[in-house]
């Protein structure tokens, strides 16, 4: 795009936005989440985020060779993908079940099916669930200062009762980058400021699954349990940083909204009559499957085009 | 090439059931969580297998086109009758580890595809030969997909612990996830292979598929409307 005079076909590209600035948008967006969780967690975490990422675009790159394909590891989005799925584990994780996450999440889920933009789940929540498939007792395995203690999720399900200010903050255990709902909302607003994301997959996921709460939560409106709910686990994390992945959610402004209530139901659904405390990574990788039928149902109707003609006009023309 | 060797050859690596035609998925990707189970399941198969072909090939004349169907599912389900019964008395633990998926022997794709497609119009050593064929690359199939789930989602190969790696099993490989991925990585790595075979100046004849007009190897070839190509093997014409 540099000389000034060229001729090139359709689309005129005007923007400088491209692949690998927004992904830096995205890793910018997230450092607030990174800082709070190695603040939070120690050292250990630091750890996790640099294996993580560097077994993601170490594995990217060695793919691609081994495939004879094009280098693409400059868009960052390996980078991006491997922080993420660091911020879904839990600081005390085994480095070697880290490395195969990462593996797992760029080989098999986003390579094997073409690379960026073809992938059909998001890959950091694909290697995510094989690790919490494959080693369930590491996984769940959270720490807090030391101790080993329950998520708030977890206790709340139990039926006790939740610091919601420590939720909010994010002093409590869980993964690396899921405690802190007010760190993600800054990511999440600078992200909605630079226009990277907007607002309806999160805002529509999270309204829906306040929704359901509130009727099938046990509780009626109670404020303290629905906050309780709204920052604990992933789903701060999940609704602005993962559902709204480019690649794995709907392009069409109705597909968003129905994505979006898929994910509020299902959340609710895993959380509140499932077995384990947490549903997001289920319930997000879930919807992104369903996400070619939703677009498919809700293309929108082009500008002058006339509506479909119903069956009965087609009968009389027969 | 003999051609019963052949037969042998088509079954094990040209047109491998597992690989290559993916026939019988069920089995394939259900009771694959060991190599046993892998064998067990394969073997099982190949008797049976063998022993319908060789009663379908000698009944072909008897059985009227328009009962087949019902006819090689009576003498399939009574050899499977036959090995669950041995299975159970003999090999207790494989019995039970296979459960249902001895008596779905009896609708696997690649005992009635071959009774279809081979067993029907041919004589009876080179339909038993198939069957060997068919099931040993089945066998084969299987059991490598057992020996990888096994060492992976459990640390150990034939029930035999392997030291440094039961510390490091992945539960997902003993899960279905895992059935489909190592098939999907077994299959790529089986087509590097002959696609490298066929560089080397060693064109191997592919599985051809409907559109390269060879009904070998499918299940729907009589009802098939489309059919390019008529399948003679023997120079006995086809019905």
């Amino acid at each position: 795009m540099s000389n000034l005079l060229n001729v090139s076909s359709s689309p005129h590209v005007r923007a400088k936005d491209d692949t690998s600035r927004i992904m830096l948008y995205v890793i910018i967006a997230l450092m607030p989440t990174t800082i709070f969780g190695i603040f939070n967690f120690g050292l250990r975490a630091l750890l996790l985020v640099a294996v993580c990422i560097i077994t993601c675009v170490l594995s990217e790159f060695l793919f691609e060779k081994a495939v004879g394909k094009k280098n693409t590891i400059n868009d960052l989005s390996a980078v991006v993908t491997g922080l993420l799925l660091a911020l879904n584990l839990p600081h005390t994780l085994p480095v070697w079940q880290a490395v195969l996450g990462s593996v797992f999440a760029i080989v098999v889920v986003k390579m094997l099916f073409g690379g960026l933009g073809q992938n059909f789940m998001n890959p950091a929540l694909g290697g995510r669930v094989f690790l919490l498939i494959s080693f369930a007792a590491t996984m769940t395995n959270f720490e807090f200062d030391g101790v080993s203690s329950a998520t708030p999720l977890a206790v709340l399900k139990g039926g006790d009762a939740v610091n919601t200010l420590d939720m909010l903050i994010g002093r409590c255990g869980g993964t690396i980058g899921e405690t802190s709902a007010l760190c993600i909302l800054i990511g999440a607003i600078i992200l909605i400021l630079l226009g990277v994301i907007d607002l309806t997959i999160p805002g529509v996921y999270i309204v829906t699954f306040a929704i359901f709460i509130i009727l099938f939560g046990g509780h009626g409106f109670d404020a303290t349990f629905l906050v309780a709910h709204l920052c604990g686990g992933g789903l701060m994390l999940g609704a602005f940083f993962m559902a709204t992945d480019y690649v794995t959610s709907p392009i069409t402004p109705m597909g968003k909204v129905i994505f979006g209530i898929c994910l509020g139901v299902l959340t609710g659904l895993f959380r509140i009559f499932g077995n384990s405390a947490e549903g997001v990574s289920y319930a997000i990788i879930f919807s992104n499957l369903l996400v070619p039928l939703i677009e498919k149902v809700t293309v929108p109707r082009a500008f002058g085009v006339a509506k479909v003609k119903k069956s009965k006009e087609v009968k009389s023309n027969e | 090439m003999n051609k019963n060797l052949e037969r042998l050859y088509n079954g094990l690596w040209k047109e491998n059931p597992t690989f290559v035609l993916m026939l019988g998925m069920c089995p394939t990707l259900a009771v694959t969580t060991s190599a046993i189970n892998g064998i067990g399941m394969g073997l099982s198969t190949t008797v049976v297998l063998v022993l319908s072909n060789m009663m379908i090939s000698a009944l072909r004349n008897l059985i009227p086109d328009r009962v087949r169907m019902p006819a090689f599912i009576v003498v399939v389900a009574s050899f499977v009758t036959i090995v669950q019964f041995l299975m159970q008395g003999f090999l207790p633990a494989l019995y039970t580890s296979l459960g249902i998926y001895i008596p779905l022997i009896v609708v696997n794709c690649i005992i009635l595809g071959r009774a279809e497609s081979y067993a029907s119009k041919n004589p009876v050593i080179p339909s038993m030969f198939d069957g060997i064929g068919m099931g040993l690359g089945f066998t084969v199939g299987l059991t490598l997909i057992g020996i990888v789930r096994e060492i992976l989602g459990n640390g150990s190969i034939f029930d035999i612990t392997i030291t440094p790696l039961n510390n490091f099993h992945i539960t997902l490989f003993g899960l279905a996830p895992g059935a489909f991925i190592v098939l999907g990585f077994l299959v790529a790595i089986m087509n590097v292979i002959r696609r490298k075979m066929e560089k080397a100046g060693k064109p191997l004849p592919k599985a051809q598929g409907c559109l390269a007009g060879d009904c070998t190897g499918c299940t729907l070839s009589s009802a098939c409307t489309g059919k390019s190509y008529v399948h003679q093997e023997d120079g006995k014409e086809e019905r």
